[in-house]
């Protein structure tokens, strides 16, 4: 038994690379933007089934790659307009989205699911691969997209969707158009997820409408873990991300293992979510009954000077 | 230089919570001008530094600045014309940036976001030199998180960022309010040291009465949304509390209803 765990670890390392990427577009929104998009639960399969049906009609795998992010990016435009032009709060905004996905899913694919039989077509990584080819290809996709966002969150423009996330007054202060920041970034994200989507569909050799369910949750796993882990070493944005990857990764050998020790496969959502609201609990705890006791005079007259103020 | 004409904001309108904040209010702001604004709570001193920035839009009147008609002028599009320091030292810095991050995003303001590298080693070199004029260290901890400054810290850069690049108007909301006394003393010393330096036309919202009589050239006082005061020059300068809180119930009827600035 443990041997056949063993051997499950490369797989397990494959797809939470893939996951790892997903999760990098979440994080763009939940960690840089402030935003929890619940769009990514439909925009996983929208890439997925994009991929699945352009491949399948003959498409180079490349351009079928790019078709799905850009489908995906379209999902996080939808969204971001949602919540800006139309005044929607970003969570009913992604869920929206993500419910309009669930009929434009079915579309594309023109049913529930769609099959890529890996022996057929010349995908990139395939379960039915030998596992370091895949990791080696997966590899090579991280450090590409690790290396985009590093340059692009320092441009500029970059950094104003970081200075969005983190004070929208302040930013609207400096002449930065937060609501152009928030759809750039929501379509970003989106277009990430979307590829990694398509990613997943070679991988496992489907798209199904339903892949997409609890994919969010499985993305702030893989953000928590990460963060715990790379912000042990660096603050560096790179590490920060190269982190995230690696929760995906270590979610998915958690995941394994506690299939091989024979937890009931229907019980994993379950557990996924409550390790999940556990550790978005934990800083609050920390904050709200572990935190030393503010020094008096400075702070708290500044407290009550700001509770005070008039309009 | 600034002309508000006639602006009214009324809150929450046709319901019991309905609030005139500015009511058919008029200033003229002139080149140079350094000019507090007192008033009690809830008199519409914040409301109309929000008017100016753009944070919502008017129900009635015009803003017209340098003879530019800004009154439907987006909040982010009128930044390129006003520096502005917050009450709250949280408000007006990113504080998961990098000090001089949060300098670059000032350095741009009004300019075009491209897709350039942020910071070059000349900027850098800048805000060193302008992070030095603080007097408070800052210019060696240049990669520290804004979020690690404490208030007045945080204030002085905020003032830093308003004035970096030169703005048409300074408009400083209370902003030294949640600071403790000597700190308030050290950043106002500080405001009034840049505005004289880039002879700033400045707006100064305060609810000292003191500061606001020793500071600036012109005061303006504000009572149920309207200015029910307005003193500069000589008249200005001979001013008291007394004189100031004696003026207040003479003009509105009313005995001056802060008690913060009563203390103050």
């Amino acid at each position: 038994m443990f041997i056949s765990w063993l051997s499950s670890l490369p797989g397990a390392m494959s797809l939470g690379m893939i996951w790892g990427i997903m999760a990098i577009g979440v994080y763009i929104t939940y960690k840089i933007l402030d935003i929890a998009d619940l769009t990514v639960d439909g925009s996983i399969c929208t890439g997925a089934s994009v991929f699945a049906m352009l491949l399948i009609a003959g498409v180079p795998l490349p351009l079928c790659l790019l078709a799905a992010f850009v489908a995906g990016a379209l999902a996080g435009f939808i969204t971001g307009i949602l919540c800006t032009f139309m005044g929607i709060p970003a969570i009913l905004s992604g869920i929206l989205t993500q419910l309009m996905l669930w009929s434009v899913n079915l579309k594309i694919m023109g049913k529930a699911n769609v099959a890529i039989p890996g022996r057929k077509f010349a995908v990139w990584v395939s379960s039915l691969f030998d596992s370091s080819k895949n990791l080696i290809i997966l590899g090579i996709i991280v450090a590409v997209t690790i290396g985009i966002l590093y340059w692009f969150f320092g441009t500029e423009f970059g950094t104003t969707l970081r200075s969005t996330g983190n004070n929208p007054k302040m930013s609207r202060a400096q002449g930065i158009n937060t609501d152009v920041a928030k759809v750039f970034g929501l379509v970003l994200s989106n277009g990430m997820v979307a590829l990694a989507g398509a990613l997943l569909a070679q991988y496992q050799g489907f798209s199904d409408v339903k892949m997409g369910q609890g994919a969010i949750v499985i993305g702030l796993a893989a953000i928590i873990i990460g963060d715990a882990v790379a912000s042990r070493i660096s603050k560096n944005f790179a590490v920060r991300l190269l982190g995230v990857v690696v929760g995906g990764i270590i979610y998915y050998f958690v995941y394994q293992t506690v299939i091989f020790l024979g937890l009931d496969a229907d019980l994993l959502k379950m557990l996924s979510a409550i390790v999940v609201a556990i550790f978005l609990a934990v800083p609050y705890w920390k904050k709200r009954y572990f935190s030393k006791k503010k020094k008096p005079a400075v702070k708290a007259s500044g407290k009550e000077e700001s509770s005070n103020a008039g309009a | 230089m600034l002309v508000l004409d006639n602006i009214t904001k009324i809150f929450n309108p046709d319901t019991v919570n309905e609030k005139i904040a500015l009511s058919s209010l008029s200033l003229h702001i002139k080149p140079g001008d350094f000019i507090t604004v007192i008033g009690g709570n809830g008199a519409g001193k914040s409301t109309l530094m929000n008017a100016v920035t753009g944070v919502f839009e008017l129900d009635e009147g015009t803003i017209t600045l340098d003879g530019e008609n800004i009154t439907h002028l987006s909040e982010h599009k009128r930044a390129k014309y006003f520096g502005r320091v917050f009450q709250d030292p949280m408000l007006g810095t990113a504080p998961d940036m990098e000090i001089q991050e949060n300098l670059s995003l000032a350095y741009r303001r009004g300019k075009r976001h491209g897709l350039g590298w942020n910071i070059s080693a000349k900027e850098k070199a800048f805000y060193r030199e302008q992070l030095a004029r603080l007097g408070l260290g800052l210019e060696n901890r240049m990669t520290a998180k804004a979020g690690l400054l404490s208030g007045g810290q945080r204030q002085a850069l905020t003032l830093l960022m308003a004035t970096l690049v030169k703005p048409k108007m300074l408009l400083l909301d209370e902003h030294t309010a949640a600071l403790d006394p000597k700190t308030a003393e050290k950043v106002l010393t500080l405001t009034d040291e840049i505005v004289r330096e880039n002879n700033l036309t400045t707006l100064m919202v305060t609810h000292n009465m003191q500061n606001a009589i020793d500071y600036g050239n012109r005061l303006i006082m504000m009572w149920d949304g309207k200015i029910i005061l307005d003193i500069s020059g000589e008249e200005k300068k001979n001013l008291t509390v007394e004189a100031l809180l004696g003026a207040f119930s003479k003009a509105s009827g009313s005995a001056f209803a802060s008690d913060r600035a009563l203390l103050s």
